[in-house]
């Protein structure tokens, strides 16, 4: 039997309502928005509770005593509350044992426009502050390791040689040769209605050579290491890891963000020949088994078509790559907050960030060397 | 005349406009188990942050074996010189995950002693014996247990035979009796290597089995609101907010 409400007005000003049914959170109660307009009103000097038919209970009754007594405290109405099944009448005086916080009660103001622009601008300033902070330590971190003076365990910094150099190769070697079979097969639709198939190969060797291998290992690395970077020592600053190392009076850019610095910006550059290889790889796959080219045409005019120019540009690219990704990815995790969710926002913001700063650094390099005349 | 081993005066500490505590004094004498407590949210762990020089106070100073360490001039360089003399338990342990138990234990040495490594392989196995933790040098911190990790931290706290070690809620999250094991290991470690403890903790059986001296942090007026050995301000209590932390709200 679903929970009901029958409200009463009896002839002394008071109201009652009789309950009945089972009062179960899986319940709804149609008329209860009714009641509280009812005692609301306060036409009545006390309302009267009756319980007695009421079958079935859970926090569904108790939660609706509470609003109807709360109701009746506010505008001075007299609250009865009688026949009501066992553990109710504690229940009830345990909710309203400490009065509300009404003190600390938090109201959501929007700000009006200019104060949220203010502030947009107040955080952007104190982000660049803390962005020149981290570049400052990251470089006397450096300097401290050529000098020899760096705190660090080699086989922590051979260890991130190790996971962004070889470590990479798979997804590396997977995602670019794909993309080289993607852009092989994309451009034998237009060479093929000229009958010129063969420079597939020649349009996969300079697309890949000179921007797409450096980007395809950058947005990888971005997602993987860069990821990666923020959430270890986001969770080291959770875990009070980063506290324990800087009373130890070991700085944590020399410990933690100076390997992965080098380690990135030395690996990504290697890694960018290894993703050009992989995508030449990818290309000559359609080209000899899906375009019918032999072997020897099509890595004849690969060779032809491979440019130094082109390659070293394409490792310039790959450098500076990896320097924003160890820098974005090290930045986000060293100032990461100090709970679970602050973790996953490091992290997020790590991958973003690498990939737009990576974007603008393309574009500018683009330009440089458009300029240059290379 | 005695020098305080640990002296602070007149602390304030703020997050940017918020005062978290003001006018926070104490003395810790040599081989104290000193003791802040205090209830939930009022600042025990941001003092000790500010003690061990992770967080500049707004206002006050701070001597340590009579050297200063916050204000009278006293630089980074003199406060990390002056944290080679202390050791820190966090309240997770805070170990290195990365590192062995051993490689924990061993990093310090390795970093501020001209040791060999045979020497620190024995000083990191004695360390660990001391803790009971013998056997499992070359275990990660993920492989062992909440109380376990928190010993192999005092085992590297230990590490570089501090004279005062700072304990950051060391019961938190342990079974009674691992708490009781603890507190048993911390009082043998002052008896026996002559130690200065300075606890934070609410961890009332805690705080009355091995507290030497106390201060009471009160979240409300936000300082200092009773200092004195725990088992005296229980007898004594000298207003109602201590009376009902330390009788755990009994009225």
């Amino acid at each position: 039997m679903p929970a009901d409400i029958v409200l009463k007005k009896n002839q002394d000003q008071s109201l009652s309502l009789f309950l009945s049914g089972e009062w179960l959170s899986k319940n709804n109660i149609d008329n209860r928005a009714a009641v509280f307009d009812a005692v609301e009103k306060k036409d009545f000097d006390s309302i009267i509770l009756d319980g007695s038919q009421i079958t079935q209970w859970d926090s569904q009754l108790t939660a609706f005593l509470v609003h109807v007594m709360e109701i009746c405290k506010q505008n001075n109405i007299r609250c009865v509350l009688n026949n009501f099944p066992t553990g109710i009448d504690s229940l009830l005086a345990l909710a309203f044992a400490v009065p509300k916080h009404t003190e600390a009660a938090k109201t959501i103001q929007h700000k009006a426009f200019l104060t949220f622009l203010g502030n947009v601008v107040l955080q952007f300033l104190e982000k660049t502050k803390s962005v020149y902070a981290f570049a400052r330590q990251t470089y006397a971190s450096l300097v401290r390791f050529f000098l020899g003076r760096a705190v660090m365990r080699r086989a922590d910094l051979f260890y991130e040689f190790q996971e962004a150099g070889p470590g990479a190769f798979p997804i590396v070697s997977l995602i670019c040769f794909l993309v080289g079979l993607i852009l092989a097969f994309v451009g034998s639709i237009q060479l093929k209605l000229f009958g010129a198939q063969i420079y597939v190969s020649s349009l996969v060797a300079i697309a890949v050579t000179r921007v797409m291998g450096a980007i395809m290992a950058g947005v990888i690395m971005a997602g993987r290491t860069g990821a990666s970077y923020a959430a270890t020592l986001g969770s080291m600053q959770v875990n009070e890891e980063v506290d324990a190392l800087k009373t130890m009076g070991i700085s944590p850019f020399d410990f933690l963000v100076t390997p992965r610095m080098l380690a990135l910006s030395l690996m990504m550059p290697l890694l960018v020949v290894y993703a050009d290889l992989m995508g030449i790889l990818g290309g000559a796959f359609v080209g000899i088994f899906m375009l019918g080219l032999s072997p020897e045409d099509y890595f004849r005019m690969t060779m032809k078509a491979l440019l130094m120019k082109n390659i070293i540009i394409g490792i310039i690219h790959g450098a500076i790559y990896g320097v924003i990704i160890a820098l974005c990815g090290c930045f986000q995790g060293i100032n990461c907050g100090r709970n679970a969710s602050a973790v996953g926002s490091a992290t997020t913001s790590a991958v973003v960030y690498s990939i737009v700063w990576m974007t603008i650094a393309t574009a500018v390099l683009t330009f440089i060397f458009s300029v240059c005349g290379v | 005349m005695t020098v305080p081993f640990l002296e602070v005066s007149d602390f304030t500490v703020t997050y940017g406009n918020t005062v978290i505590m003001h006018d926070v004094s104490f003395t810790v004498n040599k081989e104290d188990v000193f003791i802040i407590m205090g209830g939930s949210g009022c600042g025990k762990s941001t003092l000790l942050t500010v003690l061990t020089g992770l967080k500049q106070p707004a206002k006050g100073t701070e001597m340590f074996v009579g050297r200063p360490f916050w204000g009278n001039g006293a630089t980074k360089a003199d406060r990390d010189a002056l944290m080679r003399q202390a050791g820190i338990l966090y309240q997770s342990g805070a170990l290195w995950s990365s590192m062995t138990l051993a490689e924990n234990v061993a990093l310090p040495l390795e970093q501020y002693t001209f040791l060999t490594a045979a020497e620190i392989k024995d000083i990191v196995a004695l360390k660990l014996d001391l803790v009971g933790l013998g056997g499992f040098q070359n275990y990660y911190p993920a492989e062992i247990s909440g109380g376990m990790k928190k010993r192999a931290g005092l085992a590297r706290a230990l590490a570089l035979d501090p004279q005062i070690v700072f304990f950051d809620e060391p019961s938190a999250g342990l079974d009674p009796i691992s708490s009781k094991n603890l507190d048993d290991l911390i009082l043998q470690i002052k008896e026996n290597m002559h130690t200065t403890i300075v606890m934070v903790t609410h961890e009332l059986p805690s705080i009355f089995a091995i507290g030497t001296n106390s201060i009471y942090l009160d979240a409300q007026s936000k300082t200092v609101i009773a200092q004195g050995s725990p088992n005296e301000l229980l007898k004594n209590p000298p207003n109602e907010t201590l009376k009902h932390f330390l009788t755990r709200g009994e009225k």
